[in-house]
């Protein structure tokens, strides 16, 4: 069965059809790339699988495992396994990284039945992913992304996805705003998260990105919809032609 | 559904109040009403002497001149005040309980289910409670341990009786009898309350805490609190009060005073959760309240922590008397108001010596339907060269319905003076919330974050098992104001 299945969706803001009949199917175990021009839909859809408020689903569905998840309110959705790693992460001021961590975890684990993580067990734990990811101690004690460089923020919603283990990824533009080492550790630090089970949709503008998250299926997105597939190779033509074949189509 | 619409839709279903039971006890009542025999009562109930009654006479007979004041940000239909018991006091043997094994089991039944164990062995370790159930202390603990240090912790009506010479010298001393028609009512007939003095040079070693109930129907709570620490002496002291939910409103009017002598400190926190009415607005505590410090001696401080969840009115402005060249005054509160709550609250920090400083921390959160003003004042008198103040103020609103507003006052006489102010108002952005959800938290917990965040500057300097109880009271009086 496939991971996620979106059939035919059309979705609109404020009565504007924004998405216009999006089909897209995400076998276990994949990555998928979402390349496409500015302002044609990509991060709507993005915001419409996680259930952000504000859109309204005039037609279509979207199945997670099988499921219409139209009913699941955004908290649902993540816990049952989808993540949404942010173009634009939000600062909470106040709220220490660590916090925040804490408090997404153990939301998860009583999603599962199990207790709240244990003090010592959640330091090692963090301690350890944020390592991996260059993330400094300092930075934990942090409030949520608040001064953070566009680098650190990527990178800590990098280490909450890790830390979360989701089973659906979507990288919205992760790689807008970092330069070329950050680039190199976020992408290490998904790369690392590739298994059997677990997949991406990673939306960008730019091929570079995919040199280093290697996708195994490419969708050009124009006009509020996907208007052509193929594999890695297709970003590279992308790369080289640019859009403007698919947005006097679309 | 856009995130501000649940919000307000879901307001309403706020009902949670988990300390509004009764206790179903026995208790001794004045005739209901105010009147002349009625302040002779309470002295005599109290066994007061003679010249507190007089005190008390002289009180009310002033509080009949007064007016009751209008210049809040405050509705609510007219106080009868003749309508209101103004004395209730569990019945007891006679001669009153010597210790606490003589307490009557459902009493320390209640406090235990408030949280408030007041069995020795079983209390907090270093701190010492004294409990006050409608208008009569009922138990005082660790009394001995303190007696030993020279730290007087008593209930008022016990330090009236046994030590006259400090009563008669600081009450009324910081907050005068006529200095307003809440104070003047509360000097009049004041019930209970605590006292305490802690002796030059000690630094006392536990928390003093207070706790109010008020338990009975149509009773109003008068309680008066006087702290007073001699030349370098240093006691943080805690607060607490909740009520039964009851449909009618009563009346609370109390009066804390408190004095800091030469290099002395008095840290005062408070967790106010009266009983707040229902998400209509019908019932809840009236809360009208005088708290004022006289920092007297030189580089002498106090610091107010107050964190306001409860109360259908709340009307209450801790302040600081900056007597004492070098005295410092502080003030942190975070005050919440939801469904129809309406609260008035702010500090008013006056600086007469010179170098003295004051900073002033609020931080309001208003939501539902409720109105939340911060009045604040800073006056800076000609001769205080050299004084400091920094205020800052910060509201936060949930949904779209309720207000919140801010009135400082600032006074400045002398040239040297520095006053700085800063204020914000913002509201919880969909976009926080959405972005703690899609991490797997509930809309009600992600308020609760980002509220403690919002508010930890000032829940950083309660005590720390205070600093805990705030945190989920933070979390419980905002349940059900997202969707």
């Amino acid at each position: 069965m496939a991971l996620i299945e979106i059939q035919n969706l059309h979705a609109s803001v404020d009565g504007k059809e924004i998405l216009k009949g999006v089909d897209l199917v995400i076998e276990p175990g994949t990555v998928h790339a979402l390349m496409g021009p500015n302002g044609t839909g990509k991060s709507t859809l993005s915001n419409i699988i996680s259930g952000r408020p504000g859109y309204q689903v005039t037609e279509g569905r979207i199945l997670l495992n099988g499921e219409d998840i139209a009913d699941m309110e955004p908290d649902q959705r993540a816990n049952a396994g989808i993540f949404l790693a942010f173009q634009y992460p939000v600062e909470i001021p106040g709220v220490a990284s660590s916090t925040f961590l804490k408090a997404a975890i153990n939301a998860k684990r009583r999603f599962q039945g199990l207790g709240e993580i244990d003090a010592m067990e959640f330091l090692k734990l963090v301690k350890g992913k944020a390592k991996e990811l260059g993330i400094r101690d300092d930075m934990l004690k942090r409030p949520v992304n608040v001064g953070f460089s566009g680098g650190e923020k990527k990178r800590a919603d990098i280490l909450q996805m890790a830390l979360l283990q989701p089973q659906f990824a979507i990288l919205d533009e992760t790689d807008s705003g970092l330069d070329i080492d950050a680039l190199r550790v976020v992408s290490e630090g998904v790369n690392s998260l590739r298994t059997a089970d677990r997949s991406f949709l990673v939306i960008t503008h730019y091929q570079r990105l995919l040199s280093y998250i290697v996708p195994d299926v490419v969708h050009v997105f124009a006009g509020g919809k996907i208007v052509r597939s193929g594999g890695p190779e297709l970003a590279e033509e992308l790369e080289a032609k640019g859009y403007a074949d698919y947005v006097s189509a679309a | 559904m856009v995130a501000t619409e649940s919000t307000i839709q879901t307001v309403k279903d706020i009902e949670r109040y988990k300390y509004g039971f009764e206790t179903d006890i026995e208790s001794d009542r004045a005739p209901k009403g105010l009147s002349e025999d009625i302040v002779r009562f309470i002295s005599a109930k109290k066994e007061e002497p003679e010249w507190m009654l007089e005190w008390r006479l002289k009180a009310y007979r002033h509080w009949l001149t007064m007016e009751e004041p209008q210049w809040a940000s405050l509705h609510y239909p007219p106080i009868d005040y003749q309508d209101s018991y103004y004395y209730a006091a569990p019945k007891r043997r006679e001669d009153g309980p010597k210790s606490l094994d003589e307490v009557d089991p459902e009493l320390l039944a209640t406090y235990e289910k408030l949280g408030i164990p007041l069995k020795e062995q079983e209390a907090l370790a270093g701190v010492a409670v004294d409990a006050v159930f409608d208008s009569v202390s009922v138990a005082t603990t660790y009394k001995k341990k303190l007696n030993d240090l020279g730290v007087i912790f008593c209930s008022i009506s016990e330090a009236i009786r046994e030590h006259p010479e400090l009563v008669q010298k600081y009450l009324g001393s910081v907050v005068p009898q006529a200095d307003n028609f809440f104070s003047c009512l509360n000097s009049a007939v004041f019930t209970d309350g605590s006292f305490v003095y802690i002796p030059k040079g000690l630094r006392c070693p536990m928390e003093l805490s207070t706790y109010f109930r008020i338990n009975e129907k149509n009773t109003g709570q008068f309680e008066r609190t006087l702290i007073i620490a001699d030349e370098g002496a240093y006691v943080s002291y805690l607060e607490g009060c909740t009520a039964p939910q009851r449909d009618e409103n009563q009346l609370h009017a109390a009066v804390v005073e408190l004095v800091t002598l030469d290099d002395a400190e008095i840290k005062y926190s408070t967790v106010q959760n009266w009983y707040p009415g229902d998400e209509n607005g019908k019932g809840g505590i009236y809360n009208f309240v005088t708290k004022r410090a006289a920092c007297r001696g030189r580089n002498s401080k106090v610091m107010w922590t107050q964190v306001e969840t409860g109360s259908a009115i709340t009307w209450k402005y801790p302040s600081c008397i900056l007597q004492g060249d070098g005295s410092v005054g502080e003030f942190y509160s975070v005050a919440i108001t939801n469904n129809r709550q309406q609260a008035d609250t702010g500090t008013k920090m006056i600086h007469l010596g010179k170098n003295t400083r004051s900073k002033i921390i609020s931080k309001g959160i208003s939501a539902g339907r409720s109105e939340q003003t911060y009045r604040g004042q800073v006056r800076i008198a000609a001769k205080a060269s050299g004084a400091r103040n920094f205020t800052q103020c910060d509201s936060l609103l949930i949904g779209d319905q309720c207000g919140a507003h801010t009135v400082p006052y600032i006074e400045s006489r002398n040239p040297s003076a520095r006053t700085e102010h800063e204020a914000t108002a913002s509201r919880i952005s969909d976009d926080q919330l959405f972005y703690c959800m899609q991490r797997g938290l509930s809309a009600e917990e992600a308020v609760g974050l980002i509220v403690n965040g919002f508010c930890k500057e000032v829940l950083q300097t309660l005590p720390m098992e205070f600093a805990v109880e705030a945190q989920k009271l933070v979390n419980i009086s905002l349940e059900g104001s997202v969707g």
